[in-house]
């Protein structure tokens, strides 16, 4: 995933269960962890927007009828990139090509646009979903943040 | 989650509902009822959508905006997005929702605001019983808001 030469400079895992409160919390965590690289209001939204997305689906759609635990990990390197990763044991995605299929959603009924991975692949570098049904389903997430340099 | 909402223009042709806060999956459920409830009440041609003090949006208020527009356009009506803040903006033109609702800067009054604001003052207090929301209906003032179209502007 990582360059070779990137270090891993900071590190958080947060777990919680799949309530609809915590969709705020965790994105909240991860905007506060990410401050230490001084990103820009765009990138934390992305970041935010990102997170948000890809815990609502742990808990929409992983853990439709029951309540089960979320993972989160997230890191920063030495070459001002943050990795995410968001976690779940629950029922996991049949078809992963599908379900990142822009405007493809199993709950119409609760006006799920359909639009998550869309949005993480816009909002972020890179989106890796690794998914075994019945196991569960990790999001990975990365950017690269501009470095004071460039701003 | 605060919703406003309050009936303006002549034969409640026109409904603006000012979203603040946060929009994700948890908070637009309620959102969503509270304006349906009062789309049901007023039954408005326009329905507008003031997203100037929403400060965070996932695609949760995509699927909100898409709802009622399939609700509007059911009903012969549209729905408009209003005044979205730059990084809303950014997520809805991601989704494309602009195909669907136009969005539009409209500067909105004053004194209009204030009466938003004051109407809301005790529905936001009972936000969770989104029946309880109060709309104060405007009559009077609809002169001016019946250029308003014409000061649309309309965003790329």
């Amino acid at each position: 995933m990582t360059k070779k030469k990137a270090k891993v400079i900071n590190e958080i895992k947060v777990s919680f269960p799949s309530l609809s409160e915590n969709e705020r919390f965790s994105r909240l965590a991860v905007s506060g962890f990410a401050s230490q690289l001084d990103p820009q209001v765009d990138e934390i939204s992305d970041i935010k927007t990102a997170v948000s997305e890809a815990v609502t689906n742990s808990i929409v759609h992983a853990y439709k009828n029951e309540i089960g635990k979320i993972e989160l990990v997230a890191r920063i390197y030495d070459d001002n990139k943050i990795y995410i990763k968001i976690k779940d044991h629950g029922c996991g995605i049949p078809d992963v090509k599908k379900a990142m299929e822009p405007l493809f959603t199993t709950s119409p009924e609760e006006e799920r646009a359909g639009l998550g991975f869309a949005v993480m692949e816009s909002f972020m570098d890179k989106l890796r979903v690794i998914s075994k049904e019945g196991k569960g389903t990790s999001v990975i997430l990365t950017k690269k943040l501009r470095t004071k340099l460039d701003k | 989650m605060g919703l406003k909402i309050y009936d303006e223009v002549e034969e409640k042709s026109k409904l603006t509902a000012f979203l603040s806060g946060e929009i994700d999956h948890h908070s637009a459920k309620e959102i969503r009822k509270e304006i349906d409830i009062n789309v049901q009440k007023l039954n408005p041609t326009n329905l507008y959508l003031d997203f100037s003090k929403v400060d965070f949006m996932d695609s949760s208020g995509i699927g909100l905006v898409m709802g009622r527009y399939k609700l509007q356009s059911e009903r012969g009506g549209k729905v408009f997005i209003q005044n979205p803040p730059p990084l809303i903006k950014k997520v809805m033109l991601v989704a494309g929702i602009n195909k669907l609702a136009k969005i539009v800067s409209i500067d909105v009054p004053l004194s209009e605001m204030q009466k938003a604001k004051e109407s809301a003052q005790n529905s936001d207090k009972l936000s969770v019983q989104a029946e309880s929301a109060e709309i104060s209906v405007q009559s009077g003032s609809s002169d001016k808001d019946n250029n308003s179209d014409e000061n649309i502007k309309k965003e790329t």
